[in-house]
């Protein structure tokens, strides 16, 4: 007997109740405020920096730490690395509730919210990277949606379509990589249109590759992040098949994470010595740039490495959260810190409480959200009736 | 499987082939519309009066500002153009000696934000106005990210229908035969009107017959692969408040790279993916059946060798058993011809009894 019982918490009064019911309701009013009052009264944002944290950490962040679940499903369905089965469904839903949030996210920065289907079904910019960004976001977010309906119907219990979604899985699977690599790349590529803007560090014509590469050390660090805290507190929801894989994924994806940023902190390195961009390093943002190669990027990569090497299971989450920092730490450094480098400090950017308070919210949601899919669904273990059946 | 591979393949793939068609033509050259027109701004002659500044906001009918266009003292504090300033005059330099420098739109020949747009709500006019179309715009402001010269401002306060707000070059007034509001107002003629290739004439001569008075630059003609604004100026620009370090890219050569991958990516990848599969799947398959085979045969060896062994043993035990009877028959008979005794016929007794039991 393998299926956990729904034993939570029996009071909805409990500590994670009442904190996140808090900020949901900071949220509402202070969504209230944003709608009626427009962007200005709320954020810091002017005319010099159109894009502030909204845009550089629910949406650049997000779709960043999202990159689990592509990087996951390549691994399992086309890579045939069959052991990391179990960690699928977390990260595909990871991946989903991410991306749903971004875009909701997306209303509260965009001037005009409902006109978000425009670039695809009115007025095509097709010259634009944000309109590729938009529709592939726009196909992913779908894809992932399919993805993840198998676990909704075996909880509805609609068997017939369940089964043609499972049949998909290989076409839905090479389908999200290939809109993955596009728009975790175009977000890189956004910056491309801006040479004067971007501290030369940071700028390259490579920064779409740059920003693919760091998406699947991301995705890969973000599976074991969350993977041990759901251990931590969602583990009665956990079967023994989750369990018993649990360690074998976490080595996995060290390993790979640890190739995967040797080879970003290499081709990072070459962009630099590409543009002869060498003497900046000896200056503030040369000290900004080295503490984000060598304490986020090499570092982990490190970390990881020794971790794999010793089967040490601690070192490698402590290393999965580093870089995961260190995602965050680049995507603020492009989007906000480096950007607008050539402005006197009076009109640099930082952004507001209320802008913060936004952020706090929707990562909040999707946590709330994460735990009530996660302790219904069947995510973390098999559901009875389709045991083995993949 | 296969077959719907394949359609998945041909779906991505026609999903990244319908993309980058503008960007096609913004991969070449492209040097402004024939006869498109632009405007020369010469800072040697601006005095800072600040009446095109007023005309501006009269034609286009912005807000009234706080301080009137009169006040001077306005000057000393650098200013940039915002939603309800299409455009702004700077004092630069010392006070002996100021120079002023007019901001706006410089409608660039292939403007950032037309390219950065994701709804096409800018467009370059033949005229050589870059315009805005308020209709399309969703509000996300990636055409100030993308603007170079940090032209495009937004109405941050207008909580349901903010728009960008910049520079038209006076589009409808130019549709009308009139000039633009700042040029008709500049009384010392430091903005000139005309076709693009007349100004850049017109500056170069300025240039040569003045060669003390001028930097021999003229600003905009190549600067982010050319502008329809174009700028002459006794200092260097940089003392203007004017980036030197934009380069003669347009916009849209910047980013034709990553738009010239897509459809690569969305061609190659399922390709390759779909490969690794097949390759994965197939390793399985032929490992899964080495495996049967090996354990196949393993299972046949070990039961060959079993029944060798039992036979073996069976035939010593044969050999064995037919040694043992030889054995006791013998005895037996040796025990029969022996003399009888009458204490002895006890001691065959037992010796009969430890026969049976051993057969």
């Amino acid at each position: 007997m393998s299926t956990p019982a729904n034993n939570g918490p029996k009071s909805a009064f409990n500590t994670f109740n009442l904190v996140a019911g808090a900020i949901l309701l900071v949220g509402l009013v202070l969504t209230v405020l944003r709608f009626t009052q427009g962007i200005g009264p709320v954020t810091n944002l002017d005319d010099n920096n159109p894009w502030g944290l909204w845009i550089g950490f629910d949406l650049l962040c997000g779709v960043a730490l999202a990159a689990g679940g592509y990087t996951t499903s390549a691994a399992c369905y086309i890579f045939g690395l069959k052991r990391f089965h179990s960690a699928v469904r977390p990260a595909i839903l990871t991946a989903f509730l991410g991306y749903a949030l971004v875009v909701f996210a997306l209303q509260y920065d965009l001037g005009r919210p409902w006109r978000l289907p425009y670039p695809i079904f009115v007025s095509q910019g097709t010259t634009s990277l944000l309109f590729e960004v938009g529709l592939c976001v726009m196909l992913y977010l779908t894809v992932l949606f399919v993805e993840f309906t198998p676990a909704m119907f075996e909880w509805l219990g609609w068997k017939k379509i369940r089964k043609v979604v499972v049949k998909l899985t290989l076409v839905l699977t090479i389908f999200g990589v290939v809109l993955s690599t596009l728009h975790q790349s175009s977000l890189g590529a956004l910056y491309t249109i801006a040479p004067s803007k971007l501290h030369p560090l940071w700028y390259s014509t490579y920064m779409p590759l740059y920003f693919f590469v760091s998406s699947i050390a991301a995705g890969m660090s973000m599976v074991i992040f969350e993977g041990s805290m759901s251990h931590k507190k969602l583990h009665r929801m956990m079967d023994e098949e989750y369990l018993k894989h649990h360690d074998g994924v976490v080595f996995g994806f060290g390993k790979a994470a640890a190739l995967v940023l040797f080879g970003y902190f290499f081709i990072k390195m070459m962009g630099v010595a590409y543009d002869n961009n060498w003497h900046y390093l000896v200056s503030g943002y040369g000290l900004l740039f080295l503490t984000e190669m060598l304490g986020f990027v090499a570092l982990p990569c490190f970390l990881y490495g020794v971790g794999v090497r010793d089967r040490n299971l601690s070192l490698i989450k402590k290393a999965s959260i580093i870089t995961v920092l260190g995602i965050v730490f680049n995507r603020f450094n492009v989007s906000m810190v480096a950007f607008n480098y050539h402005l006197p400090s009076s009109e640099r950017y930082f952004p507001s409480m209320m802008e913060i308070g936004i952020s706090v919210f929707i990562v909040t949601l999707g946590v709330v959200i994460f735990r009530f899919i996660t302790t219904r669904m069947p995510i973390f273990f098999e559901h009875p009736d389709y045991k083995g059946d993949h | 499987m296969l077959r719907r591979t394949f359609l998945g393949m041909l779906g991505a793939t026609c999903v990244g082939a319908s993309l980058p068609a503008g960007a096609e033509a913004a991969g070449k050259e492209f040097k402004g519309y024939p006869g498109s027109k632009g405007v020369l701004f010469d800072a040697t002659r601006c005095i800072g009066c600040r009446k095109c500044e007023a005309a501006c906001n009269k034609v286009n009918k912005l807000p009234k500002p706080e301080k009137s266009f009169d006040d001077l003292a306005v000057l000393d504090t650098k200013r940039r153009t915002d939603a309800k300033t299409h455009t702004v005059v700077n004092k630069y330099g010392t006070p002996e000696h100021p120079v002023f420098r007019k901001s706006q739109c410089n409608h660039c020949l292939e403007p950032a934000c037309a390219s950065a747009c994701f709804v096409k709500a800018f467009n370059k006019l033949p005229n050589g106005a870059v315009v805005y179309d308020e209709s399309v715009c969703v509000g996300c402001r990636y055409c100030m990210v993308a603007c170079p010269f940090e032209i495009p401002t937004y109405e941050y306060d207008e909580p349901l229908t903010p728009r960008v707000m910049k520079c038209d070059m006076c589009a409808p007034r130019q549709a009308k035969g009139q000039l633009p509001g700042c040029v008709a107002e500049c009384p010392k003629e430091a903005l000139i009107f005309g076709t693009r290739d007349e100004l850049i004439k017109i500056a170069r001569e300025r240039i040569r017959r003045n060669p003390d008075r001028y930097v021999d630059h003229l600003y905009g003609e190549d600067e982010m692969g050319g502008t329809s604004w174009l700028y002459i100026s006794g200092v260097p620009f940089n003392k203007i408040g004017m980036r030197e370090d934009l380069g003669t890219k347009s916009a849209p050569e910047l980013t034709a790279g990553a738009l010239a991958a897509v459809p690569m990516v969305a061609g190659l990848w399922p390709v390759l993916l779909g490969g690794i599969y097949a390759v994965t799947k197939r390793n399985s398959k032929v490992a899964d059946e080495e495996r049967k085979e090996a354990v196949e045969s393993a299972i046949a060896k070990a039961s060959s060798e079993a029944e060798k062994t039992l036979s073996e043993a069976l035939e010593k035990a044969d050999v064995a058993n037919k040694r043992q009877i030889e054995v006791e028959v013998k005895k037996a008979v040796e025990d029969a011809l022996k003399p009888v005794e009458p204490e002895e016929s006890a001691e065959s007794g037992e010796a009969e009894n430890s026969e049976k039991e051993e057969s």
